[in-house]
């Protein structure tokens, strides 16, 4: 994790880790997602913020290709991932995934959750495995459960485990779906910390969140979207302060009552 | 003679016992040795059935359906008859043995086949993505994710089921597999008493009932470690 892109990060002529244009995507006739244009720069973090069906799920699944985009492009480092003939497979070990409800898997323990890609997708052997997931555990805290089952681990300890198997991969982008809000509020803290440590770390994330106090800290940049589009798109400070948009105040009025 | 002597006399002839033991004991060994090939295979197949069902290619989904459905409907001892005596006819001869084997297989492997499906069924969409983000493929999620998961979810309805049509063996003494039932029904026809067939019983209650438990045990096991 430490070495993670470390050195190509200086640069800056690359280009941006995540790049959404001229997204679109429909269920059936019910369009959920409309010309989304979405720039997530390297090392950056962006919060998503918006309404419950807005589409803030829709389009974080279709970065990696779990939803499929109806329209648009979207580039993983330049490389668009919709293109015909892209291996998907090779694109989703780059981009790690955290869900709401953790979708830890209940057959295996918190060390063989993290190795089971490692050694399926990577190929790497047990041993090597063992040693990342064991650095993957160490990131999050969890070390010392290594052994134990989703079904032995709190909720914010499954969500921190998740994380571990995402990152344990080395992705370049990290997609985070409410992360905590099927947590305990006090169980949210801990998986914050693993999110704020991340960042420290120069992982670029695209995270959909309600935990305001932590956008505000932590967000390069936040977004709000608003029946499948994105409406404001700015630096935390000014998001929060003065946002541009009638209905980014009225959310925000919501949610700081 | 009282009755509790005519009871016995019937059930419990230590020299009809005696004289027959010998052969229905071989009888168990038959019986057994057909009751593990078939749980093996019929498990195995039906699992690799639930396993290509789920790649949802509709004309193979179609016909695992359709054989899943047959055998689950016909009684196995009208196959294991029109097996046995019919196929000869068509110049397809099977020893008894083969036939009560492939045809308790074939019924194994469609219920399996159901049950392990509606495992594959009820795993919850959330561990494809997971593993899938994780550019997993396809086989490989059901494979190292789903099956698991799955399997575990119906052990108890695979292990009742596994037991049910591995008792069915005893349709082989129908066509001549010397099996326990066999070996018992022709001692009681050649002694005119019905000791032979108790001790069958007896028998039939000593193989399966360590396995009602063992399935129990099993269930137990697999329960998720919370
Ligand atoms: N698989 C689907 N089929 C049909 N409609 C869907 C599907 N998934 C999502 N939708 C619809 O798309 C819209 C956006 O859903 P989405 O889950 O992206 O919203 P969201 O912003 O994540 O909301 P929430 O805050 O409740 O998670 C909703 O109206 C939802 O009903
Ligand atoms: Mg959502």
């Amino acid at each position: 994790m430490s070495e993670m892109n470390a050195t190509d990060r200086v640069g800056g002529t690359k280009p941006p880790t995540l790049q959404l244009s001229g997204l679109h995507k429909s269920f059936g006739t019910v369009e959920v997602l409309r010309e989304i244009d979405l720039t997530v720069e390297r090392g950056q973090m962006v919060f998503v913020l918006g309404r419950s069906g807005s589409g803030k799920s829709t389009m974080l699944r279709c970065c990696n290709r779990l939803e499929e985009p109806s329209a648009g492009s979207i580039f993983l480092e330049g490389q668009d991932i919709c293109a015909r003939g892209v291996d998907l497979d090779k694109i989703r070990r780059r981009i790690g995934m955290v869900f709401q409800s953790f979708n830890l898997y209940p057959h295996l323990d918190a060390r063989r959750n993290v190795t089971l890609a490692l050694r399926k997708v990577l190929k790497l052997g047990r041993d090597e495995a063992d040693e990342r997931a064991t650095s993957a555990l160490d990131r999050v805290g969890l070390a010392n459960r290594a052994d134990h089952y989703p079904g032995q681990l709190s909720g914010g300890q499954q969500q921190r485990v998740a994380i571990a198997r995402a990152i344990a991969l080395q992705p370049v982008v990290m997609l985070f779906d409410e992360p905590t809000s099927a947590l305990d509020p006090e169980l949210v803290g801990e998986v914050i910390a693993v999110m704020r440590e991340l960042k420290d770390l120069h992982m670029t994330m695209l995270v959909v969140s309600h935990e305001m106090a932590f956008a505000r800290e932590a967000a390069d940049r936040v977004v709000f979207m608003a029946d499948g589009r994105i409406v404001e798109d700015a630096p935390p400070e000014q998001f929060f302060t003065q946002p541009s948009e009638e209905s980014t105040r009225a959310f925000l009025a919501r949610y700081s009552a | 003679m009282s009755a509790w002597d005519r009871f016995a006399e019937t059930f419990l002839n230590g020299e009809v016992l005696a004289r027959y033991l010998p052969s229905i004991l071989g009888g168990v060994w038959v019986t057994v040795e057909l009751s593990l090939l078939i749980v093996v295979a019929g498990i195995l197949l039906g699992t690799a059935l639930a396993c290509l069902r789920a790649y949802r290619i509709a004309p193979l989904s179609l016909l695992i359906v359709v054989f899943a459905d047959v055998f689950r409907s016909l009684p196995p001892l009208v196959l294991i008859l029109m097996g046995y005596f019919g196929l000869p006819n068509v110049g397809f001869t099977l020893s008894a043995f083969a036939v009560l084997f492939v045809i308790l297989t074939l019924t194994l492997a469609a219920f399996t086949e159901e049950i392990v499906w509606a495992g594959i069924t009820a795993t919850p969409k959330g561990q494809w993505e997971a593993a899938r983000s994780t550019g997993m493929g396809f086989s490989q999620t059901l494979v190292w994710v789903v099956l698991p998961q799955a399997v575990r979810m119906v052990i108890p309805p695979l292990t009742n089921r596994a037991i049910a049509i591995t008792k069915m063996t005893a349709l082989g003494s129908v066509i001549g597999v010397p099996d326990i039932l066999n070996q018992a029904t022709t001692a009681q026809s050649f002694s005119g008493n019905a000791s032979p067939l108790l001790l069958a019983s007896a028998l039939y209650v000593l193989l399966f009932l360590p396995l009602v438990i063992a399935s129990r045990r099993l269930e137990a096991r697999f329960a998720w470690r919370t």
